[in-house]
């Protein structure tokens, strides 16, 4: 297994907001949006440095989704900023209409994604929202897994033409990858080879398996760990290549196991090459009040529920 | 005056000619709204809308127009035709297979004319107070148009527009609305009142205007008067009144001519009372 170490944690949602700056120094173009979260979404050193090409839209999201499409019409690439559940299910249909069917470049950027957004609740903490966006005819749809990379993918879906859904999130977690990565929509991630399963990971959860494939490793199991920060398109290669070699496979994601990272996995198996798959995911359920990490645990997206996956799905392999 | 009055009418009753036959063509579509609003159109893009002949989605240097109410496409398509966006034979080609002329309007299919997808009520606030911010940022003095229907105005995110909007000084923006007092299940009163619209817009900082949409001469001035309201840092309301089915007399007055087509006998009848003044597609 290799070693991955860190020496400070912090928050992706940070990460967007320094990949937001940089982007907004490299292009003109860039402007911003948010609806009542500017703290919460660390658009502040892009508001200071270019107050001109920010808006305030106060608490009206529907409203902001409109104006970010309108705003495309002359040039201008509009990164939304509000969380989660208000950046997708709250603004579905205007996402759809004004942005997705009508090939708006607009950037959707959504923090507090998950149950990590911790004590506010089942109201705020979506875990439908990859889902929702996936569904959505040419939209691109990434979670990346740190700092680092979340950094990397702000600054990188600037430079896409096109409607992308950006999903991050609360806590401190681990600063894992490196700083200077160039971030490639679509292309997988490889973090760890190993021949005996294959884990795709995405998000928050990226680090739970990293820790997951140490502890595999002390029980004679090589885990191949593999993030999967571009949900959509997902990249079949990386994934194909992986299982042929394993003939296993463990989808890790903070979000609901219907509709997620793991059923597009699961879709492109199915149809390219049956495997067996073991889902570490929510089930069909609400989130509640909590710390993250007594969330994590209680809705079972540690790294030990990793392992039991694994366990699980290499005694269904043929 | 680019046109005489005489002349605009002219061509409104050649759009009014299109909107029947096409929504005949296909046995669908939306005949009552598109004819109230045939003197609108006309008047928008053949007088007061300065706009580029060749299409381009970023509009730079040109007034925009966005339909908010996308479901009256049918007199958008037969005024953009006409204003030579497309030429006017693909208007028969109106909410069939492959066509680009989809039953709600949409950029999908690459329409000239067309900056984004409506039919689903109550984005085309939005998606124009974002153009006109894009405008401002790029230090585009040109002007950005809406319609919207009056019933559509039950939907919420318009009055989260309709306060963005003022707050920030959006005064070359022009909203127009058709004010027919009908939607699908019945006259507004009934289905949900709207009471005084323009008590309801000056309270959220607008500067409302009256017209009468089915009277040219009324349509043209007060849109070139909106034009002038620029620079007092308020956005403009257009409060049109229109009959539904403006034009053809059975259509007339009724939300039962919202979303039916006619028969062969009643084309007929619309037909005999529209003159062919620029000679049908």
């Amino acid at each position: 297994m290799k070693k991955y170490t860190y020496t400070e944690k912090k928050d992706t949602r940070s990460g967007f907001g320094a990949g937001l700056h940089e982007a907004g120094k490299k292009n003109d173009n860039v402007v911003a949006l948010c609806a009542d979260l500017v703290g919460s979404l660390k658009m502040d050193a892009f508001i200071k440095d270019f107050p001109e090409r920010f808006t305030q839209v106060g608490i009206a999201e529907a409203n902001m989704i409109g104006i970010a499409a309108g705003m495309t019409i002359g040039g201008k690439i509009p990164f939304t900023g509000t969380f989660a559940n208000f950046s997708t299910g709250r603004v579905y249909d205007q996402i759809r209409q004004s942005v997705a069917y009508s090939n708006k470049n607009v950037k959707i950027c959504a923090s507090h994604a998950g149950l990590t957004l911790g004590e506010d609740g089942a109201t705020h903490q979506i875990l439908e929202d990859i889902g929702l966006m996936k569904m959505l005819p040419g939209m691109v749809v990434i979670n990346p897994c740190d700092y680092n990379q979340t950094k990397a993918a702000t600054m990188a879906i600037a430079e896409y033409e096109g409607p992308v859904y950006l999903r991050f999130g609360r806590p401190v977690i681990p600063v894992f990858t490196d700083p200077d990565q160039k971030f490639e929509i679509g292309k997988a991630w490889m973090v760890n080879e190993g021949t005996d399963v294959t884990i795709i990971a995405t998000g928050h959860m990226v680090w739970k398996a990293i820790e997951a494939g140490e502890k595999l490793a002390e029980l004679g199991i090589d885990a191949e760990i593999i993030n999967i920060h571009t949900i959509k398109p997902l990249d079949d290669e990386a994934i194909l290549k992986s299982v042929k070699k394993t003939g296993c496979v463990v989808t890790c994601e903070e979000h609901n196991k219907f509709g997620g990272l793991g059923e597009s996995v699961a879709r492109l198996l199915t149809t390219e090459l049956p495997t067996p798959q073991e889902f570490v995911a929510t089930n069909d359920t609400f989130g509640e009040s909590g710390t993250p990490d007594q969330l994590m645990s209680k809705y079972g997206l540690d790294a030990v529920n990793i392992v039991e996956a694994v366990q699980k799905v290499m005694g269904r392999k043929k | 005056m680019k046109h005489t009055i005489k002349e605009l009418e002219d061509i409104a009753s050649q759009i009014r000619r299109d909107i029947v036959r096409m929504v005949h063509g296909c046995q669908s579509g939306h005949p009552g709204g598109s004819l109230g609003c045939a003197d609108f159109f006309t008047a928008l893009y053949f007088e007061v809308l300065n706009h580029k002949k060749d299409f381009s989605m970023d509009g730079i240097g040109e007034d925009l127009f966005f339909l908010s109410n996308g479901h009256i496409s049918p007199v958008w398509y037969s005024t953009l035709a006409h204003a030579g966006y497309f030429d006017k034979s693909e208007l028969a080609t109106f909410r069939k297979l492959d066509s680009r002329l989809q039953g709600h309007p949409t950029t999908h299919e690459h329409l000239p004319g067309i900056r984004v997808a409506s039919g689903s009520l109550g984005q085309g606030m939005s998606v124009a107070i974002g153009a006109a911010l894009t405008k401002r940022l790029n230090n585009d003095n040109s002007y950005v148009f809406t319609l919207h229907g009056d019933g559509e105005l039950q939907e919420g995110q318009n009055w989260e527009a309709a306060m963005f909007a003022p707050f920030h000084e959006l005064d070359r923006l022009i909203c127009s609305v058709d004010y027919n007092g009908q939607q699908i299940d019945g006259p507004t009163k009934k289905v949900l009142a709207l009471d005084s619209l323009q008590a309801k817009f000056e309270a959220f900082g607008w500067h409302v205007i009256n017209t009468d949409g089915n009277d040219m001469q009324s349509i043209v001035e007060g849109l070139h008067y909106a034009k002038t309201l620029t620079g007092k840092g308020k956005p403009i309301l257009n409060l049109m009144s229109t009959q539904m089915g403006a034009g053809v007399d059975y259509m007339m007055g009724s939300h039962k001519w919202h979303g039916t087509a006619p028969n062969d006998e009643q084309l007929a009848t619309a037909l005999a009372q529209l003159p062919e003044t620029l000679g049908d597609y």
